[in-house]
């Protein structure tokens, strides 16, 4: 059977792969061709690019690093940041993408999903939920690379993923604000609510700190992946060091490079 | 050698012809049928609709081309796809190499769909068991097992994750984005004849 992804994350402001705390105060931590290539090359099992100010201010993702990118890793790629169309969605995907990730122009224009998924199939369509937990309920939240212009769009999630898996969407992420950058473990109870009607792969973002926190979302949730980025930028933990923990807990994970 | 990446309308040659530069093979993209005719090797990519590939393929007159190709040729994916007799995707009369049909995986609370990630290959001749590995799946279409099979996954149940027929080889993985197995398959194709 299929195995658990590990999906090292670079958010990318200006040229720099940053990092910030809860969607807030982000920090550079690297070069973006140089993390790709390490992380391709220690046994990542995809790579996401995700251009934070794109949506916010109403650009699309640099196309000069995609293809960057691209030129140094052999495994999947997913790109996101203010992909608004067909089109905008096809010159991503001829510079070497597989998938693109969309969260804002989707909840401002829900029929982009359909059309992305009838052009390119499915299987390139992702959605990326930005959800923050108020009063026990999970509402999406938009523009969420500034903290200026984020905000609630009042969409609870579990509707949303209701709504992207008919429009024909191929996987979601549920990245949890409340745990971003937080370290202390992704949210566990978000995500098992989340399952309860999701019938796409989902992949886990927000909140690991320690290979204890990998281990626990695989045993405790239904996720197919699991995407991270502070851990693996400050160096504290190798591809290769998650995934031996993981392996010796008998979680299904590819180990060959 | 030189090997020709058709332009199937879809998307993602890039990727494709990437994985043949570093093997430093000379390679054109192109939907022209004289370059096709005269590659040593043919390379049909995976990314696209069984519906747009075919309406890409037949707008060129490629279909006919295809089929009458002697050298040996890989599709990928979508690309492998097409070369069977239909597809459930978009009820897509496809080129027909391989007798079966294409099928939607069945959606369920065990089985998303999409096949999203890496999974096992297993090669069923004993020369190719070094072949063996995890290779990255992208697919909610699929083809059952049967008499032109080479290599099993299983996803819900045993499906054909490489197939042959004469010179035409199909993979439903990804070789170009399955890091270091992806190249060796690559390289196993480029040495055929």
């Amino acid at each position: 059977m299929i195995t658990k992804r590990i999906i090292p994350c670079l958010d990318v402001r200006d040229g720099h792969v940053v990092k910030g705390i809860q969607f807030k105060n982000h920090k550079i931590v690297g070069s973006i061709v140089d993390l790709a290539k390490k992380y391709s090359q220690e046994g990542a099992d995809e790579l996401v690019f995700y251009d934070i100010t794109a949506s916010t201010d109403g650009s699309t993702v640099s196309k000069e690093w995609v293809s960057k990118i691209s030129d140094v890793i052999n495994i999947p790629f997913c790109v996101a940041g203010g992909i608004k169309s067909v089109n905008d969605a096809r010159s991503i995907l001829n510079l070497g993408a597989d998938k693109v990730s969309i969260n804002t122009p989707a909840l401002e224009n829900p029929n982009l999903i359909r059309e992305l998924s009838l052009e390119f199939g499915s299987q390139c369509v992702v959605i990326g939920m930005d959800i923050k937990t108020l009063d026990g309920k999970s509402f999406l939240f938009a523009k969420t690379g500034n903290e200026l212009t984020a905000h609630s769009t009042e969409i609870l999630a579990l509707d949303w993923i209701r709504k992207v898996q008919k429009l024909g969407a191929g996987e979601v992420v549920i990245n949890s604000m409340n745990q971003d950058g937080m370290k202390n473990g992704y949210d566990i109870s978000l995500l098992n609510e989340l399952s309860k009607v999701c019938t796409l792969p989902m992949i886990a973002s927000g909140g690991a700190g320690s290979a204890d926190h990998f281990i626990n979302v695989f045993a405790n949730t239904n996720v197919d992946g699991a995407l991270a980025a502070s851990i693996f930028h400050n160096n504290e933990y190798s591809i290769q060091d998650i995934k031996t923990s993981l392996q010796s807990n008998k979680i299904n994970i590819r180990t060959s490079l | 050698m030189s090997v020709a990446i058709v332009d199937c309308g879809g998307a993602n040659l890039r990727s494709v012809a990437t994985s043949i530069e570093r093997l430093k093979i000379p390679y054109v993209i192109t939907d022209n049928s004289d370059e096709i005719i005269k590659a040593q090797y043919v390379i049909l990519p995976g990314v696209g609709s069984a519906q747009n590939v075919m309406k890409h393929l037949e707008s060129k007159n490629l279909n006919n081309v295809i089929t009458q190709l002697k050298q040996p040729v890989l599709g990928i994916c979508i690309g492998m796809q097409i070369l069977f007799n239909y597809s459930a995707e978009g009820n897509t009369k496809c080129l027909g190499i391989f007798e079966e049909n294409i099928d939607l995986f069945s959606k369920s609370n065990l089985l998303k769909v999409p096949q999203m990630g890496w999974n096992k290959v297993e090669f069923s001749d004993a020369k190719l068991k070094k072949l063996n590995d995890y290779y990255y799946f992208a697919n909610s279409y699929y083809a059952k097992t049967f008499n032109s099979t080479k290599a099993i996954s299983d996803y819900g149940s045993a499906f054909s994750s490489v197939v042959q027929k004469d010179n035409f080889l199909g993979c439903q993985f990804h070789p170009e984005k399955s890091a270091e197995a992806g190249v060796r398959f690559l390289k196993y194709f480029l040495t055929k004849s």
